[in-house]
């Protein structure tokens, strides 16, 4: 769902207190749309040591006990915490705008 | 019919006495004049093992709010007390604890706020808190604030907001008078056991977890004030309901407003806290003089009770709002604002004058309420003008 996607309640169906009962509700907020900057992986110099998803604020970055996988786009803010705490510098912040162009280039062809 | 014994007791005791009884889940406290002392009578309870209260040490009274609201959530049941600068520091919080609708017990032990720094009473820190969609009783002494403690415990419950009790410090905290104190069980069995579903959503009920204090966004924010307003104006009637229930084992009956000779009376003054039992004096000195005089006492101010109000003063040519604080808007203090508001919402309009009072612990005596009345009366009659609704009792010129 985008923004402004979701249902409209009525005052009297939100429950007291202004609560969430739904677990897990923050997954609708697609926060990779804020993003400024997009951390690009080099992969011939990663080395699967993890401590960039340590780092992550906002768990964006899928792995496994063995392997880094490529970082959720659709969440990831572009803080950039993951670029400067990589020990090996393979993580450079590329602009959004620039990334975003060049794929809409490939699909207009 | 509870079993009662009069002790001689300070209001900071009156209030600890009652916290005892009650034996709240959790007490988050931090220091500030006048209601370090409360905390002081309640942690020897605490300490001699004879409440299971947990005590949380805070490191300021921001905290001791958050850690009320995040012990409420959890289903606990809580209190905390504060006064003056302390009141100010903890605001933020108010507001998240209203919107959350959390039962939390707060004791304010009305003092001025700075600058100039004042450990003395007056009502400015109760004024921070109008907006913050509180429940708010004032006492006059310390027999009330006892009283309004057990009852402010099973309102917040009832209704599902937060409660102020308030009480003058120094004047009523620190002074020793009668207090007739109900037995334990009576106080335990009145405002029930700390079941952590006394709330709809407790966060320590995990098989039903939420989350408290999201985000809305500007498409919602709206409607979950709403349903806050909404609630809000239910509270009149729960207050009124625990009121007659209070009424039944302690053989008092309480309600919105006091009123005192207010039936035939030309002019009446109106006032919270302490000061009513020197403006009750002064009507009696008034009375034998012919005048015809009478006072009311605002007990419940949040929600203000408009309705009562309105109809005490139909018959009134004139109306003294005594305010212990300023507002500094170039109207009046906080009360008069209300009291105005019953007066325009009703059919009689009588001439109404705000006097500002005992500000930063300023003594209260009866020639101040007296020149009060005289003023009004002089002001109503014609004999003298004024130019603003508002002056100083007690400023030297």
């Amino acid at each position: 769902m985008a923004y402004g996607e979701w249902e409209l309640k009525p005052w009297h169906e939100i429950p007291v207190g202004s609560i969430v009962p739904e677990a897990g509700s923050s997954k609708v907020n697609k926060t990779g749309s804020w993003r400024m900057l997009r951390p690009v992986l080099n992969y011939d110099k990663c080395t699967h040591c993890l401590i960039c998803w340590i780092f992550c604020p906002d768990d964006s970055i899928p792995v496994s006990p063995q392997e880094r996988f490529e970082t959720d786009f659709e969440y990831c803010k572009g803080c950039g915490i993951c670029a400067v705490e990589c020990p090996y510098n393979a993580l450079e912040m590329v602009p959004e705008m620039e990334v975003k162009l060049k794929e809409l280039e490939e699909q207009l062809g | 019919m509870a079993q009662k014994k009069v002790i001689a007791l300070t209001g900071n005791q009156a209030a600890a006495e009652a916290m005892r009884q009650i034996n709240f889940d959790i007490a988050a406290v931090y220091p500030i004049s006048p209601q370090t002392e409360l905390m002081g009578f309640f942690a020897e309870y605490v300490a001699n093992g004879e409440v299971d209260t947990e005590m949380i040490a805070v490191d300021g009274e921001h905290s001791a709010m958050a850690a009320c609201i995040g012990a409420a959530a959890a289903g606990a049941r809580v209190i905390t007390a504060s006064a003056g600068p302390g009141i100010a520091y903890m605001v933020e919080n108010l507001y998240v604890a209203s919107g959350m609708r959390l039962p939390i017990v707060l004791l304010d032990v009305n003092r001025a706020l700075s600058a100039p720094l004042s450990i003395h009473c007056d009502h400015a820190d109760s004024m921070l808190t109008r907006d913050s969609s509180w429940i708010s009783l004032f006492s006059e002494n310390a027999q009330e604030a006892y009283h309004n403690i057990i009852m402010a415990t099973k309102i917040s419950e009832k209704a599902l907001f937060p409660i102020i009790v308030n009480y003058d410090g120094y004047i009523v905290s620190h002074s020793i008078e009668d207090v007739e104190i109900l037995d334990d069980e009576t106080v335990r069995n009145f405002v029930g056991p700390s079941d952590i579903h006394r709330i709809p959503y407790p966060l320590l009920d995990i098989k039903k977890p939420v989350t408290y204090g999201a985000t809305a966004q500007p498409d919602y924010y709206t409607e979950c004030k709403y349903q806050q307003h909404v609630d809000f104006l239910k509270v009149y009637d729960i207050v009124r309901e625990v009121f007659d229930e209070f009424a039944e084992i302690a053989d008092v009956k309480y309600d919105f407003i006091e009123e005192y000779k207010t039936d035939d009376a030309e002019y009446i003054g109106i006032s919270m806290g302490s000061s009513f039992g020197t403006l009750k004096d002064v009507v009696d000195i008034l009375r034998e003089q012919g005048k015809k005089v009478g006072a009311i006492k605002i007990r419940l101010f949040r929600p203000f009770p408009v309705k009562e109000v309105a109809e005490a003063l139909s018959k009134a040519k004139g109306v003294a709002v005594l305010d212990r604080a300023d507002s500094f808007d170039g109207i009046g203090g906080p009360l008069f604002k209300d009291i105005s508001t019953a007066v325009m919402m009703s059919q009689n309009r009588p001439f109404i004058h705000n006097f500002i009072y005992g500000l930063g612990g300023r003594e209260v005596k009866e020639e101040d309420f007296l020149k009060a009345f005289d003023r009004l009366e002089r002001l109503e009659k014609g004999i003298e003008t004024r130019d603003r609704f508002v002056e100083y009792l007690q400023v030297r010129e």
